[in-house]
């Protein structure tokens, strides 16, 4: 009998220290490991070369990376993910078809886009940050909804809009019909204009030192952004709008501004990702962004009402790494490239669903 | 719209006829989101789920090769069980995000359906009209349906009012068939079958569970009180609705003629929400009657826009006109309503 009892209270012990434990690791998001073992996964046996992979990563770096960091600012406020990055991308896109309609060659015509493209974006955001406004607590389906319709509109504008009402100044952008764009417009005025500073080799590694720079330069805004007065002012939000009233802080304008300051970045972002590739998809490229960039920003281990910048650089990271190699891997595990891309679609949205589960699970038991 | 077309001499009986029928094609999907819009969990935008347990079942139907009515009863017998299992599995998730539903559902929805390509692409059916033909694995993305049970529903007891053979059985028949002579074809089975599945959710909702229903719709903490089982209740209106929806895609696609897999049904439920807003419902006070009036004024605007748009400009503006419809309504709901509710039990 007293051994049997040692044992009950062995085990009882135990118990009592794995909860404890498990309660350590309930702190720390399990979603970044599992990614990493997936990739990992994936690696072996797509069997491609780690330099290539690492190559590949680094572009879909300085591609997304400043994206994925628009995505910071709206989750500090409390706001919950920023479907509506698309709309950012949007003002790019139109910026970039201005530019080239009026073809404004080399840096000027850059200057010319960035400052459309952040005077377009801040007027949509503040018009988003009204709309949100009227939807407290229900941020995400919104901007989601925001982002279709301003692409609906986008693609009236563009597919009908030019060559009827709007006459457009040069004739190659438009289709042979006469009305509306084509569906890719060549970049060549723009192609990789910023791609090849500073740009060297490490053994087969590219490394555009320029451009990573450039992402570590934003994330450094995006974090100093945080760590300002308006950022306490985020973050106080976040907690409790009536607490931040009390404060006096404008709670409706400081949503507004978080808005606007993501709309922003995500129209810089979408530029560098735009000049990068050096094709301009006229009605597709902007479509997804938000998912991926959200997908990736999850995956780096954030969540809907804590995000930093080591989870948008760490999930850029592994989330990329895992496209890059699983449709690869799923041609070598099941003869068939279209499995691989399945589950990479799968990962992309089961991520954001799965964090959305759990989050609004953490939150009620917390209660 | 209707003044647009008359002016453009599209004939009214073929709107007519054509807007009855895409009613009823749409109608299911659309009355699938009042179980749960009344328990008050919001629009269910996660309508893919509902829609995969109906093709799940279309599928198996087809691989036995059941064809004509019973292809389609069959089909749908088929797919109450799947829509029952799948239902379950996402009431209990949409159970633990209570108050984010909206969101989560989006995602469990869209995340569902890359989930079911690995199905689709390796699954053990034999039939090999729905196979590749090149390598005979995998589904192929459009299965059609015209040897089994494509437009049974349709065709059954058609009626034509206001033609020659069959004269003027109705006033407005004859006033229709007036403004041109090919008269208007009446599906009335599938009118028929709108109407006995409409009655049912409004019957059902009188019943004692209904009720409770609707009681956790309006005050949760108010309904608990009186005893009901809210997470029961919850999980019964989100079944219900995935298995209303699933035989609504099952009606749809025999309409269509063809099953559609994979990526198709991604965007499904943006379509029905927007038909179910038309009609007037604003969140808890949705009625059938805003169903079939939503759902009908919707589709006969799909409907007319593709000629309309063909005559004044370019093709194109049809379907960007149509999505522009479908997510500025959404919208407009979303902010109307929220402007009501300013921070709910956060």
């Amino acid at each position: 009998m007293p051994c049997s009892m040692k044992g009950v209270k062995k085990l009882s012990h135990l118990s009592r220290s794995y909860e404890k434990i498990s309660r350590q690791i309930g702190h720390i998001n399990v979603v970044p490991f599992f990614f990493l073992v997936l990739s990992a996964i994936g690696l072996w046996f797509s069997q491609m070369s780690i330099s290539f992979v690492l190559n590949e990563v680094i572009t879909r770096f300085i591609r997304d990376g400043i994206m994925v960091l628009a995505l910071i600012i709206p989750i500090t406020a409390g706001m919950g993910i920023n479907f509506s990055i698309t709309v950012g991308a949007l003002c790019a896109q139109v910026a970039m078809i201005m530019a080239i309609d009026f073809q404004i060659p080399g840096l000027n015509g850059l200057l010319f886009i960035v400052g459309l493209g952040i005077i377009l974006s801040i007027v949509m955001g503040t018009l988003i940050g009204f709309a949100l406004n009227r939807v407290k607590n229900r941020e995400m389906i919104t901007t989601m909804i925001i982002g279709f319709f301003t692409t609906s509109i986008y693609q009236l504008v563009f597919m009908v809009g030019y060559g009827t009402i709007i006459k457009p100044d040069n004739q190659e952008i438009m289709l042979s019909r006469g009305i509306g764009i084509r569906n890719m417009i060549d970049l060549e005025l723009y192609r990789n204009f910023i791609d090849r500073i500073w740009f060297f080799n490490v053994g087969k590694i590219d490394i555009p030192l320029f451009m990573i720079l450039l992402v570590c330069t934003f994330a450094a805004m995006v974090k100093y952004c945080t760590m300002t007065r308006l950022g306490k002012e985020f973050r106080v939000i976040s907690q409790s709008h009536e607490r931040a009233s009390q404060l006096g802080i404008d709670v409706n304008l400081v949503r507004i501004k978080a808005i606007v300051a993501s709309t922003t970045i995500a129209c810089i972002g979408h530029l560098v990702y735009i000049q990068n590739i050096g094709m301009l998809n006229v009605y597709s490229a902007h479509t997804n962004t938000d998912i991926f960039s959200c997908a990736a920003l999850l995956a780096g281990g954030a969540t809907i009402t804590k995000a930093r910048i080591s989870h948008a650089f760490l999930g850029i990271f592994l989330f990329h790494w895992l496209f890059i190699v699983s449709p690869q891997a799923g041609q070598n595990l099941f003869g068939n490239p279209a499995l691989g891309e399945y589950f990479r679609s799968f990962v992309a949205y089961g991520t954001i669903a799965f964090a959305l589960i759990m989050n609004y699970r953490n939150t009620e038991s917390c209660r | 719209m209707f003044l647009v077309a008359v002016h453009l001499d599209i004939p009214m009986s073929w709107i007519i006829s054509d807007a009855l029928i895409r009613l009823v094609m749409n109608g299911v999907l659309v009355l699938s989101l009042v179980p749960m819009l009344k328990a008050g969990i919001g629009i269910n935008f996660g309508l893919p789920v509902g829609v995969i347990a109906g093709l799940i079942g279309m599928c198996i139907a087809v691989n036995m090769t059941i064809r004509g009515m019973w292809g389609l009863i069959s089909a749908m017998i088929l797919s109450i069980p799947a829509a029952m299992i799948l239902g379950y599995i996402y009431a209990i998730i949409l159970n633990r995000v209570k108050g984010r539903e909206e969101i989560t559902a989006t995602f469990v929805g869209f995340s569902f359906i890359p989930l079911m390509n690995f199905f689709w692409a390796t699954a053990p059916f034999s039939n090999p009209g729905m196979l590749w033909p090149i390598g005979g694995q995998g589904m192929r993305p459009v299965i059609g349906l015209k040897s089994y049970f494509a437009k049974k529903l349709n065709d059954l007891w058609m009626v034509n009012i206001g033609g020659a053979n069959t004269g003027g059985e109705s006033i407005i028949g004859i006033n229709i068939g007036g403004i041109n002579s090919g008269g208007i074809n009446v599906p009335v089975g599938m009118l028929l079958f709108f109407g006995l599945l409409c009655l049912a959710v409004a019957l059902f909702f009188r019943t004692t569970f209904g009720r409770a229903i609707i009681a956790v719709g309006e005050n949760e903490q108010y309904a608990a009180l009186n005893g009901v089982n809210i997470v029961r209740v919850r999980t019964v209106a989100i079944i219900l609705s995935t298995i209303i929806a699933a035989i609504g895609i099952c009606v749809y696609a025999q309409s269509y003629g063809f099953i559609e897999l994979y990526d198709a049904p991604l965007m499904m439920a943006f379509p029905a929400a927007s038909a179910m807003l038309v009609g007037g419902s604003m969140g808890r006070k949705t009625d059938i009657v805003h169903v079939i009036l939503g759902t009908f004024l919707f589709q006969t605007t799909y409907l007319i826009s593709g000629p309309i748009a063909n005559e004044l400009m370019v093709s194109e503006v049809a379907e960007i006109f149509r999505l522009m419809i479908t997510n500025g309504i959404i919208l407009y709901a979303l902010l109307y309503e929220g402007g009501k509710k300013i921070e709910p039990s956060q």
